[in-house]
């Protein structure tokens, strides 16, 4: 991994310009990091080989390259949209955090030995706790980081106790060797405490009601670059990894969430967690005022979306959840840019700050619309089509019964509650004028110009994997199979 | 080349969106150009158009390989006869929003927008890319109403797109289903059209489906959006959405739920055709009562609609053909009536209560206006000479055979429409007892600008040479129904 070596160099490189004017560091700092993403992604693109080091602690597989190099390009775009953010001077830290985790990430996607997912799971948590209280002129994001590290610790404690109980029952740490060990074992009361302990550690990881309680607070405590990136990179490589145990660890044990013929095992568990995180997600996030929180709830109502992609449990399964993934990162990652722009002008992120925002930023608003309207899931954008790949495989899970229908149903029907919460944001930016007392003067924080490229390039991406999604899948599904999933 | 009616429409959107705002004038006359093109284009594709050509592929391409999804246009005589109505639909919204004065160069790029996805619909013959020009119909409409449009426009905008949302919700559950179902790996819409669906299954696929779609087309008792949305639309969107909006609606429900599953169509026929005779008389008799001038044309839009559901419910040829030729020509009344009502009376006397027009004098003032009225009312109740008699009487004999009760009743809903229409003619231009209040009307109205002139001219040209000679579109509606799409249907129709 010759990525550690990139990343590292660096944090200290960042270290030595302490003096330089902050605009400067700014730029030098994302430039390196970016240059070192950039050669990683290069890298990892370039090398053709299929390797499984220490007992399945490192594989390296077309998927895992895949989802790695997703994951550099949204730590990327992070950090794009992070330059010239008012809210820290340690700057060279900040960037080394974001490095840190994503080399987390990375760690975490390729592993399918559960100690290795367990190291990586909290090198890129602990990054990200101080990445959410990196404000520190803010009390906020003091509490945002307090929460959050409250709820993860108690969270990897139950990781923690969950997996040691599975390596007490299967006496192995590969994923593989899990599951053959487990086979025959039926789900006898010690297994059910481990699996429901792994599956609580990881809901918390991907914010699934009823372990959601922290995203809301986090998102609108923490800086807005650090939300994006617990939002976006973050979710695919915890989504990812989470599938990775579900469906390799726990092959044997299942179960069933057929309509009419429910057999216990974790995929009944987990699509009641998906129901009741669509359901809570999309109705708690019409009732709010901030934009942050409610960008924090439907990240709740997605996360409910994206397990129908576990829940199906088959490689069509993890190939939609990967691209609905994705393309969620992407356009997450956006909206939250647009969200830092307007609150570096108006201090906060209410929906009233965003009042007249299309006629005093027509590029940025547009912007924002594409993001909105491909959450709601709107053609021709990547969030619709994500979507109907999504629902098409768990339907398709059960062709001659339609097993699944009933929770696609749900989730079509939740979507639909979900477009009235976008539109309300996308109203204020359109349809209600300029307040006439507003006090921010014009020129406040035009934001940089490669703030606003990034932004472009990601509502552009959202619009052409909407409109070309084979750009993406043909990849995608030629990476599954060479991974032979 | 018809595909380049929906290609220039988004076009020239773009251009808009580039288009320096202060430049009010070049933003509507790159409207106009656009709107026009896509007219001569759709009437030049309808001119080719012949009785035997069937269905004319225009392109066809995998879009999306490892799902079976092709961007497939295609047409067939129902296709270009509404692809007609757009354009012209398109054209005289334009020539009568040209007195709009804010933020214009987005309001006709969201206007195109809508155009372009109404285009992409009626051409598309994959299942995929037919949901998603619908989908993209629906963001424009809530914009265009919530910005520029008059009472209550917030609520009507949400209300619109919500329940337009929540039918396409119910399409793409029904679509989702059909598609993994059929296991054929493709939404190729003749493909699927052809696969025979377990009866169980149609069951409740058809019904969903097909009120998913009925809700834009203004099915009784999911109409309520439409009266709202279309009073608080700005004129031009109120025509769109009279005029060919809600015609997605109907022409989804006939070439996406009926082909696919006609045994469940069968099973429903006559609880739909009951809503669609519930819809007729009670759009009919609530336009009787309104005070509110557009009020009245709204609900009388869900009346009219009605007959477009009862005609594809009929399920024989003349009802179906009457159907899709009532779609056109209710397009075209309904744009002219809005038309007036919205702009040529209430842009000048800025109300639209019935009881306030009545002390006006409105046929000495605007006498233009007055004319177009009493020619769209004349249209409207379906006099012989206008589309509509051809078309409501193609329905009504269609419905005989089919269920005889239920035409009786829609015959009821057109003499009641005769009331209604006479009665919003006669309190809003031909008032004589308040003659002698004429002279209090201080300031003189502004009088008929030419583009509404044009506007109304063409508008009213059309459904007289449709209601004059029929067959220019019956000749390509009636074979239509004999192409390998309505194969199932005509089976299960027997017809």
């Amino acid at each position: 991994m010759v990525v550690i070596a990139a990343l590292a160099v660096l944090a200290v490189d960042l270290l030595v310009m302490r003096h330089e004017p902050i605009r400067y560091r700014f730029l030098f700092g994302a430039a390196i990091s970016c240059l070192g993403c950039f050669a990683a992604m290069f890298w990892l693109l370039n090398i053709d080989q299929q390797a499984h080091a220490l007992n399945g602690m490192l594989v390296l597989d077309p998927l895992t390259r895949f989802i790695k190099a997703a994951l550099l390009l949204l730590t990327v775009f992070t950090v794009l949209i992070s330059i010239e953010a008012n809210f820290t001077k340690h700057i060279g830290e900040y960037f080394a955090l974001i490095l840190l985790a994503t080399v987390g990430m990375m760690f975490l996607v390729s592993s399918e030995e559960i100690l290795m997912i367990f190291i990586s799971l909290e090198l890129t948590s602990l990054s990200l706790y101080i990445l959410a209280a990196f404000n520190k002129q803010n009390i906020n994001s003091a509490e945002a980081a307090l929460k959050y590290f409250l709820f993860g610790g108690m969270a990897a404690a139950f990781t923690l106790f969950g997996l040691s109980l599975i390596y007490g029952l299967s006496g192995a740490t590969n994923l593989h060797q899990i599951s053959a060990a487990l086979k025959g074992h039926g789900l006898d009361p010690s297994l059910l405490a481990g699996l429901v302990m792994t599956i609580i550690g990881f809901g918390f990881k991907i914010a699934a009601v009823p372990f959601h309680l922290w995203a809301p607070d986090a998102y609108q405590g923490a800086p807005t670059p650090s939300a994006a990136f617990i939002a976006s990179g973050s979710k695919v490589a915890s989504f990812f990894v989470f599938a990775k145990v579900m469906m390799l660890g726990f092959a044997g044990v299942e179960g069933s969430a057929f309509w009419r013929n429910l057999a216990p095992g974790w995929v009944p568990v987990l699509a009641i967690l998906a129901a009741f995180s669509m359901a809570l997600g999309n109705l708690a996030a019409i009732a709010q005022s901030n934009v942050k929180r409610l960008l924090a709830y439907s990240a709740i109502a997605h996360a409910g979306y994206a397990l129908l992609g576990i829940i199906t449990h088959s490689s069509q399964g993890i190939s939609s959840l990967v691209y609905y993934m994705v393309t969620y990162a992407l356009t997450a990652l956006g909206a939250f840019g647009v969200v830092a722009v307007v609150e570096r002008r108006a201090g906060d992120a209410k929906l009233s700050d965003f009042a007249g925002f299309g006629q005093r930023e027509p590029w940025l608003a547009f912007c924002m619309m594409i993001f909105m309207l491909s959450l709601a899931g709107i053609p021709p954008l990547a969030g619709f089509f994500g979507k109907f790949y999504l629902f098409a495989v768990a339907v398709g899970t059960d062709r001659t019964n339609l097993g699944l229908l009933w929770l696609v149903i749900f989730a079509i029907a939740m979507s639909a509650v979900s477009l009235y919460y976008y539109l309300q944001v996308l109203k204020q930016i359109y349809v209600v004028p300029v307040p006439v007392s507003a006090p921010i003067s014009e020129e406040a924080f035009p934001g940089p110009a490669i703030t606003r490229a990034a932004i472009g390039l990601l509502a552009l991406g959202v619009v052409v994997l909407g409109c070309a999604p084979d750009l993406l899948l043909g990849r995608l599904l030629a990476a599954i199979h060479g991974a032979g999933l | 080349m018809l595909a380049w009616t929906v290609y220039s429409s988004f076009i020239g959107m773009v251009i808009l969106m580039l288009l320096n705002p202060a430049n009010q004038r070049a933003a509507r006359i790159i409207a106009l150009l656009t709107a026009v093109t896509g007219f001569v284009i759709a009437a030049a594709g309808f001119a080719q158009h012949e009785a035997t050509s069937g269905i004319v592929t225009i392109a066809k391409f995998s879009w999306v390989k490892s799902l079976g999804i092709d961007y497939h246009l295609a047409a067939d005589g129902i296709s270009v006869t509404l692809v007609l109505l757009t354009g012209i639909a398109a054209v005289v919204g334009i020539l009568f929003s040209w007195n709009i004065e804010h933020r214009v160069n987005q309001f006709f790029a969201f206007y195109l927008a809508l155009i372009g996805g109404v285009y992409g619909v009626f051409l598309s013959f994959d299942l995929f890319l037919l949901f998603v020009f619908y989908e993209l119909a629906i963001i424009p409409k809530y914009f265009i109403i919530a910005i520029w449009g008059s009472t209550n426009k917030e609520y009507g905008a949400m209300k619109l797109a919500l329940y337009s949302f929540i039918g396409s919700a119910m399409v793409l559950v029904g679509l989702v289903a059909a598609y993994v179902v059929a296991g054929a790996g493709t939404t190729n819409l003749l493909v699927l059209a052809t696969y025979p669906f377990p009866e169980s299954f149609q069951y409740w696929a058809f019904p969903l489906v097909f009120i998913g779609f009925a809700i834009l087309a203004g099915l009784w008792p999911f109409h309520t959006w439409a009266p709202t949305g279309h009073v608080a639309a700005p004129t031009a969107a109120s025509m769109l959405l009279a005029g060919v909006v809600m015609k997605l609606g109907a022409y989804g429900a006939l070439r996406v739920a009926m082909t696919l599953f006609p045994l469940g169509l069968k099973a429903w026929q006559s609880e739909l055709g009951l809503l669609a005779v519930i819809g007729i008389l009670y759009g009919a008799m609530v336009a009787l009562v309104q005070k509110d001038f557009k009020f009245v044309i709204g609900y009388s839009s869900v009346s009219h609609m009605g007959f477009v559901l009862l005609g594809l419910l009929t399920l024989n040829e003349i009802g179906l053909s009457g159907a899709v030729l009532q779609m056109f020509s209710h397009g075209i009344i309904a744009s002219l009536l809005f038309a007036v009502v919205g702009r040529m009376v209430y842009d000048r006397t800025h109300t639209r209560e019935l009881g306030v027009l009545q002390r006006m004098d409105l046929t000495r003032a605007i006498p233009f206006a007055s004319v177009t009225f009493v020619v769209g009312s004349m249209a409207s109740m379906g006099l012989p000479g206008f589309s509509g008699f051809v078309a409501e009487l193609q329905v009504l004999i269609g419905a005989w055979h089919a269920f005889p009760g239920f035409a009786l009743l829609a015959g009821l809903g057109i003499v009641i429409g005769v009331a209604y229409t006479l009665r919003a003619l006669q309190q809003s231009f031909f008032s004589e007892t308040e003659r002698t209040a004429a002279g209090k009307q201080a300031d003189p109205l502004e009088p008929i600008s030419v583009p509404e002139r044009i506007g109304g001219t063409v508008l009213i040209a059309s459904t007289l040479i449709v209601g004059l000679c029929p067959r220019l579109l019956l000749d390509l509606i009636v074979p239509s129904f004999r192409s390998p799409l309505f194969e199932a249907l005509r089976r299960g129709g027997g017809f």
